[in-house]
């Protein structure tokens, strides 16, 4: 498990590294991509709880998480048309889904209290992990100040679920 | 008419003033971004708060000690009176990095 966590982690720290060359800093297009898909990856592993999760804390933790996601990514789009920026697909977004998607199928084979307690450290760390990459690479490679302003937003959003999310833990031990 | 026969109603008016409670205020907190703005209110048992969210998210503002439970669907607005005295803290079930405190005097 942890190793599988490690993985997600490393995925998003490629984000500093080899998936974007040269120490190119990504750029809007790129940023507002790896945000989304970021959401979307989050959304698909709340949706699949909700139809999971045995403990009910869990599950509507996977309803706030598919709710307030959605409502990011809306924002994320209505703010890529007012910008006419087309998001760009790259390797940490391709790298991100494919290690989201391999967790999914990890998270899959598990069953009532342990499938729960997996999701929910799951959850723990991608926050985390994302919330990372956030402050130390997206806001600050982010030019467009709309941009970087719901990148603050989405940030402080992230840390809140992260803190949600530790504190469902707790209750599950 | 004697002065002694005017005083009783005098009396009963001078403290039925007096004992009307003072005018109930309506306080607004909003939350934006993410945070409830003002951070410190003080305010008095009778008083409406005027919960106004204008994030795209849902809020709560849960007391700590459990004195109300007030639900903030995305850009609208509620309001809710204050039934108990205390420094209450209060938070956003969703998002626990909201926090903020109420001073309700009685």
């Amino acid at each position: 498990m942890f190793i599988r966590l490690s993985a997600a982690i490393a995925a998003l720290s490629l984000l500093g590294g080899p998936a974007l060359a040269q120490g190119a800093k990504p750029t809007d297009p790129q940023i507002a991509h790896i945000a989304y898909t970021a959401g979307v990856i989050d959304i698909n592993a709340a949706k699949q709880a909700i139809t999971k999760a045995s403990n009910k804390d869990v599950k509507s933790f996977a309803q706030d998480m598919v709710r307030d996601h959605e409502a990011v990514n809306k924002q994320a789009l209505d703010l890529v048309k007012k910008l006419k920026v087309t998001p760009e697909d790259n390797d940490t977004s391709k790298t991100l889904s494919k290690q989201a998607t391999e967790k999914l199928a990890e998270l899959d084979k598990l069953k009532g209290a342990e499938y729960d307690k997996a999701y929910v450290a799951n959850e723990v760390a991608y926050h985390k992990a994302v919330n990372g990459a956030l402050e130390t690479q997206l806001i600050p490679s982010a030019s467009n100040a709309e941009l970087k302003s719901l990148l603050q937003t989405g940030l402080k959003i992230f840390q809140g679920h992260q803190q949600h999310a530790e504190q469902v833990a707790a209750k599950l031990k | 008419m004697r002065w002694e026969c005017h005083l009783p109603v005098m009396t009963a008016l001078l403290f039925g003033a007096m004992a009307a409670p003072a005018q109930a205020a309506t306080i607004q907190i909003t939350s934006t971004d993410l945070v409830f703005a003002p951070s410190e209110v003080s305010a008095k048992v009778g008083d409406t708060i005027e919960w106004i969210n204008t994030d795209v998210f849902v809020h709560t503002a849960t007391a700590r000690n459990g004195d109300f439970d007030v639900n903030m669907p995305p850009k609208k607005t509620v309001t809710s009176v204050l039934q108990k005295a205390g420094t209450v803290e209060y938070y956003c079930r969703f998002h626990p990095n909201m926090k903020a405190v109420l001073t309700i005097a009685p």
